[in-house]
């Protein structure tokens, strides 16, 4: 049976961990490789890598980053953060990673996803959907235009919003921007247009530890036929139940119960274990 | 020296680095001289499977590889590499594959189960290939396919797993081992896989 997998996420910046935890036992508690490996002796079943280097000119770190992480660790490994060409991509493939995770150029242009799928497979790319909850005053403050329905008027907006209760829009940026796309409808799209797998994010629990939104995590895995990882707002263990059971994601990513080390990933899956949830136990 | 075949599908960095990693000399080769060359052949490959037949024909490697499973040589199959073995895929209409097995590549039937499946999964040994020391009856590998192949003999099935169907995940036939999950991409157990097909081309 296929089991749930279990993501640490690590944020780098120009090549460096952000948040290095000095107490751990790493030879440089900075360094991205220390950090893998440091995750694949614990039994992780992905990696992912989330690049939020700022400077452009800066990018190609993350590459080297990248084969350094894949001579040394053999699981899959995701990087995501400012992917804008189809080149961009290669060189990513290339350097050894698995799957390329975008979100703002996907937005932008969401034909990017069907070239980048037909070009190197739908297996490599996961859409990063950053979602939010909506509420009236964010959809009047707003000025973005309805991109997937450009005629719809606030009036008929707000109709929508009471007649559907809860919806969620996407935010690009890192959550810095809105956009009226309805999230629910854009994780459809995107499955329709090639993605191999969504990396869903709630915008409203994102470092908040007070657990995933379920409900979103649930609407969305059971709107599209693609994996779902579940991830935002892990505060504990219990969360990652909640988020594979009553979320019905595929998969639970987590950065800072992980990387401050007030779990490990065997304990996490021990956990999950003793729940009833089918997770992979290192042998 | 063991060839791993590139023809443009995928990540081969990481079976090159897992075959380094255990100390056994593969390289990455582009060319039918190569492969003759070698003691033994590595196709990897993710992706679809008319590309990895167009893209095999486009470099004149498909000869070089039949040739050299033909000859005896241990050959490693992964992924891609074990479905573009049999006889066609039903991927973009009909696509003919190698036929060095008779057989069907299908994909898993829309329901409820999500596609690509994607993630770790349990390995059911049918048959043990010498290359599998060590290795533990369901231990689990990782998998990234929509696609799975259905032999006609099923003599050559090693191993099955679980995902609604309970499909075939690795075949064994004399010197052709083939498996549907990334051992480049297992762990431990994954690396074991590589080393034990190294000792092998070592011994042929």
């Amino acid at each position: 049976m296929l089991a749930k997998r279990i993501i640490p996420c690590l944020d780098v910046k120009d090549g460096r961990v952000v948040k290095g935890v000095s107490f751990v036992n790493l030879r440089d508690a900075g360094d991205p490789v220390e950090n893998a490996k440091f995750y694949d002796e614990q039994g992780a079943d992905e990696l992912v890598f989330l690049d939020i280097t700022a400077s452009h000119e800066k990018r190609n770190i993350i590459i080297d980053v990248v084969m350094r992480t894949a001579e040394e660790v053999f699981m899959p490994l995701t990087v995501g953060g400012g992917i804008r060409t189809l080149d961009d991509i290669r060189e990513l493939l290339k350097s050894g990673c698995d799957k390329v995770s975008v979100n703002t150029s996907a937005v932008k242009d969401p034909f990017f996803v069907s070239r980048a799928a037909e070009r190197f497979g739908s297996q490599c790319i996961v859409v990063a959907i950053d979602a939010k909850r909506v509420t009236k005053e964010m959809v009047y403050t707003s000025d973005e235009p309805w991109m997937d329905e450009p005629s719809l008027k606030l009036v008929q907006l707000e109709r929508r919003l009471s007649r559907d209760g809860l919806r969620w829009a996407i935010s690009t940026h890192g959550g810095r921007k809105m956009k009226r796309i309805d999230a629910v409808n854009w994780a459809k799209k995107m499955e329709e247009l090639g993605a191999g797998e969504i990396m869903l994010t709630s915008m409203d629990r994102d470092g908040t530890k007070d657990g995933y939104d379920i409900e979103l995590t649930r609407t969305i895995a059971e709107a599209v036929s693609i994996p779902v990882i579940a991830s935002g707002g892990v505060g504990n263990l219990e969360h990652l139940y909640e988020g594979l059971v009553y979320g019905k994601a595929d998969a639970a990513l987590a950065a800072s119960i992980f990387h401050y080390r007030e779990y490990t990933i065997k304990e996490a899956k021990e956990y999950l274990k003793a729940r009833g949830v089918n997770v992979r136990l290192k042998s | 020296m063991i060839a791993i075949v590139d023809y443009g599908m995928g990540n081969l960095r990481s079976v090159e680095k897992g075959f380094l990693k255990v100390g056994v000399d593969a390289r990455i080769v582009t060319d039918a001289a190569s492969i003759d060359n070698a003691k033994g052949v590595v196709l990897p490959g993710v992706g679809a499977f008319i590309d990895c037949i167009k893209n095999l024909t486009d470099m004149k490697l498909t000869e070089a590889i039949i040739g050299a499973i033909e000859k005896g040589k241990p050959y490693l199959g992964i992924c891609l590499g074990l479905q573009v073995l049999f006889t066609e895929s039903e991927e973009f209409g009909v696509c003919r594959g190698l036929n060095v097995f008779k057989g069907k590549v299908v994909k898993f039937p829309k329901g409820d189960l999500k596609v690509p499946h994607m993630g770790w999964n349990t390995l059911d040994i049918q048959k043990r290939p010498p290359i599998f020391d060590g290795i533990e009856d369901k231990s689990y590998f990782y998998f990234v396919h929509s696609f799975y192949v259905v032999p006609e003999d099923n003599g050559i099935i090693a191993g099955t797993t679980d995902y609604g169907v309970n499909f075939t995940s690795m075949v064994w036939k004399d010197n052709v081992f083939a498996m549907q999950f990334h051992p480049e991409k297992s762990q431990e157990l994954g690396l074991k896989i590589l080393k034990g097909f190294g000792e092998f081309v070592k011994k042929a």
